[in-house]
């Protein structure tokens, strides 16, 4: 007997719908046989047996929601005593696809934000992923010189599909695919931009941009100072930044300190879907070249985000996400979940921890920061990328400089181990920051 | 000289006339002569002022090439846009730049065209369409192709005119642009300067196909061989090469074969050629004296006229020297401003 289990058809997928069945209770498969359609938030998918032998039981009915990664959706009488369904090597991203993600990096549960900073009037639950995609929407419809370029954008629908629907509603001229030319496909983005466009330049991921960096960093963040104001670059080069899951260190990596070193540019992390659309929708507005940095681990989760086609949330503004008098974790991205689950794993040590939020690098809301350790005496950072002249690096100058006079402890800076991101998830693992780890830096910085 | 259809690879073919635009009149032979002769003044006193130390870090210098600037700005329409690399205060006095505010960039004033915060290589003057001087080889070709970009998603008949040198005809991005400007039809004409040097390698020793009009080839970008030290070969395949941008039917590539008489920079020893081969060239290529011969020949122009044009020239890089040597520095204030433009959003 064989157990068909519910596969992992990308790198960072936790559950599925199982769409359809093409087999039936008494039915013979053949290895390499389509016996099912399963349905990600990214595709519809397809899933090939591994194994012969006689469809005995189907334990996920046709039709059945959040089925997760590893469960037993099927069983086979006869054949091999192996784990069966494998996925046909379709993945959206350019990376080894396939990988069982149920081991490595359990998602941390978006806790509840912090109610006074979440918007008022009606919302809609969102994931992050359709938070982006009506920001870009609705800027489009609202400004006719805005226009999405990348690779897989328009047909495809988006290689992580944040641009869904974008083709059919503004046409081939607005929603450019690209070949794969990322410095090329920028240099022509911030070329337009000079020329007066409002381009939304995406890349596949951020790790792809490293190709682009020369376009980025000495074409538009520094024209308009060369120019002498004569020129200036209102373009948005956004994509997922940061580690995936079991992509490994090329594709595993937080660019957020590298864009935040450059003046000219300015550089938005959100966490949470309502930051996420309020960010996007200011930085296609913004006069100025703008870097935004998404998070792949973050596109499929729902947050209530404001109905309005008015959100905005202003660049360079930090958020208080959970208050707290003890200590203060400052946090963007991601790890901004990383920081909550902390605060709750720490309050249950009767130390009550604020969670901020910097939302935006650069310029970075350095008063929040400064007035939360003014209360709290005590600052732990935390960040996804390497530590060293990192964002945490940054963060913890600034306070030192700043309200040296109150801190009762030296900063606490968690990030990344020093190293390239590994494959093997036990060793991923141990590379990043997690909850547990920042509860560790938060401790030791309250002498516990 | 050579061209390269899409259809026809590496087909030679000689070409003469101009069926695609008026031979030029008197007053315009006489207007690009002096527009040559004011480049190669102004590049001489610009070589002079960095001696004397007045103009500071890398000075590109365009003397023997003035005729592609000249010649190609007359192929162009007004509403056009220009991109080039950092040898390009030739570029901007051929489009109408004042020589003060040329030079007044070069000595870092605030009278400068960039304020004097771009310097010798990043010279902007976004009312006349030029997008800079460019200091990362090769970097302005995909500039240049988003310009085309944003003329066709505006559909407003402008062509982008992107130059670039034999050096940058080996980077990376250019191809990448390539590919894109003909897959999306763009308007955009490049311009190779093929100075033969890059800054000390010669394209023999830098390309396995040294014929650069060639390079489009693969793209199906039709290219074409260009005698550069000729103003008039230049304005007629460059009117050529505008129309076939202008009409749809995207990029058009032009080899200006050409000649810098100085260093790739200040800075350059020359170590790599001779002075025979300089001498040689400016004996027998020189663009501005082939130019002058012409009108003399046609009775165009008399000596004397040549000298009172001679001599308002140089009045006018003096006053441009002068001027730049007494204006001001820019403002201590000038050092963080215009990092961001400052807009509600």
């Amino acid at each position: 007997m064989t157990d068909i289990l519910m596969p992992a058809l990308s790198p960072t997928m936790e559950e599925g719908k199982l769409a359809k069945w093409l087999v039936k209770v008494g039915d013979k498969v053949r290895s390499g046989d389509v016996i099912a359609e399963i349905e990600t938030d990214k595709a519809t998918m397809e899933v090939e047996a591994a194994d012969e032998g006689i469809v005995e039981a189907i334990l996920a009915p046709e039709g059945a929601e959040g089925v997760k990664v590893n469960s037993v959706i099927a069983r086979l009488q006869g054949g091999g005593a192996q784990p069966a369904a494998t996925a046909p090597a379709e993945g959206a991203v350019q990376v080894a696809i396939a990988a069982t993600a149920a081991a490595s990096s359990p998602a941390t549960p978006p806790p509840a934000s912090l109610a006074a900073e979440t918007p008022s009037g009606p919302t809609v639950r969102l994931s992050v992923r359709d938070s982006l995609r009506d920001a870009m929407a609705e800027e489009m419809r609202r400004d006719p010189s805005v226009f999405l370029m990348g690779e897989e954008v328009a047909q495809y629908q988006g290689a992580y599909k944040v641009s869904r629907g974008l083709l059919e509603e503004f046409g081939p001229a607005r929603v450019i695919d690209t070949p794969i030319t990322e410095h090329g496909f920028a240099g022509l983005g911030v070329g337009a931009a000079m020329a007066g466009l409002k381009p939304i330049v995406e890349f596949m991921t951020f790790n792809f941009a490293m190709q682009a960096i020369d376009q980025i960093i000495n074409s538009a963040a520094k024209t308009h100072y060369m120019s002498g104001g004569q020129i200036s670059c209102p373009i948005v080069f956004r994509g997922p930044n940061g580690a995936a899951a079991r992509v490994a260190a090329q594709h595993s990596q937080d660019y957020a300190a590298w864009y935040a070193h450059v003046p000219g540019l300015k550089v938005v992390a959100p966490y949470d879907g309502a930051d996420a659309k309020g960010l996007l929708k200011s930085a296609i507005r913004d006069p100025n070249p703008v870097v935004f940095l998404e998070h792949e681990m973050l596109y499929g989760h729902e947050f209530d985000v404001p109905a309005s086609d008015e959100w905005l949330v202003p660049l360079g503004s930090a958020r208080i996400h959970r208050q707290g008098a003890d200590v203060t974790l400052v946090a963007y991205s991601r790890m901004v979940g990383v920081a909550l689950a902390a605060a709750d794993l720490l309050a249950a040590q009767g130390i009550e921890a604020e969670v901020i939020d910097l939302r935006t690098l650069r310029p970075l809301d350095h008063g929040t920061v400064v007035a939360s350790v003014v209360k709290t005496h005590r600052l732990v950072t935390v960040e996804e990328g390497w530590g060293p002249m990192g964002v945490g690096a940054e963060v913890a100058a600034r306070v030192v400089a700043d309200a040296f006079d109150f801190l009762d402890a030296p900063p606490e800076r968690v990030s990344q181990a020093d190293t390239p991101l590994p494959y093997a998830a036990n060793l991923e693992a141990l590379a990043l920051p997690t909850a547990e780890s920042v509860v560790a830096a938060a401790l030791k910085a309250c002498y516990r | 000289m050579a061209r390269v259809s899409a259809s026809k690879t590496a087909t030679a073919a000689r070409r003469s006339g101009s069926e695609e635009g008026p031979v030029p009149d008197r007053e315009q032979l006489l207007a690009y002569y002096r527009s040559m002769l004011l480049i190669r003044r102004f590049e001489e006193r610009a070589g002079q002022l960095y001696g004397m130390g007045l103009i500071g870090g890398f000075c590109h210098l365009y003397i023997g090439q003035e005729a592609i600037a000249v010649g190609m700005h007359a192929a162009q329409r007004a509403g056009d846009q220009v991109i080039t690399g950092y040898r390009e205060h030739g570029h901007m006095l051929a489009a109408g730049v004042s020589p003060r505010s040329v030079m007044a960039e070069l000595t870092g004033r605030a009278a400068g065209v960039a304020k004097g915060k771009g310097g010798s290589m990043h010279m902007f003057d976004a009312e006349r369409g030029f997008y800079g001087g460019h200091g990362i080889v090769g970097a302005q070709v995909s500039l240049g192709t988003g310009l085309a970009l944003a003329n066709r998603y505006r559909n407003d008949g402008k062509v982008a005119f992107v130059y670039f040198g034999d050096g940058a005809a080996n980077q990376g991005q250019v191809y990448e642009s390539f590919n894109m400007a003909e897959l999306w039809r763009l308007p955009v004409v490049y311009v190779i300067e093929n100075n033969q040097y890059a800054m000390g390698t010669s394209v023999e020793r830098s390309s396995s196909e040294t014929h650069l009009f060639r390079r489009g080839a693969s793209f199906n970008i039709p290219g074409e061989e260009v005698d550069g030290m000729d103003v008039l070969a230049v304005r007629e395949a460059g009117l050529r090469a505008a129309a076939h941008a202008r009409s749809g039917k995207g990029p058009y590539l032009l080899e200006m074969k050409t000649y810098r008489y100085r260093g790739h920079s200040m800075s350059d020893p020359g170590k790599y050629r001779t002075r025979e081969e300089i001498d040689e060239v400016r004996k027998t290529r020189d663009p501005i004296e082939h130019l002058q011969e012409r009108l003399a020949r046609e009775g165009a122009v008399d000596e004397a006229a040549t000298r009172a044009m001679d001599a308002e020239i140089k009045e006018a890089v003096a006053d441009a020297a002068e001027f730049a040597r007494t204006a001001p520095e820019p403002d201590a204030s000038e050092l963080m401003t215009e990092i961001y433009v400052e807009a509600a959003v």
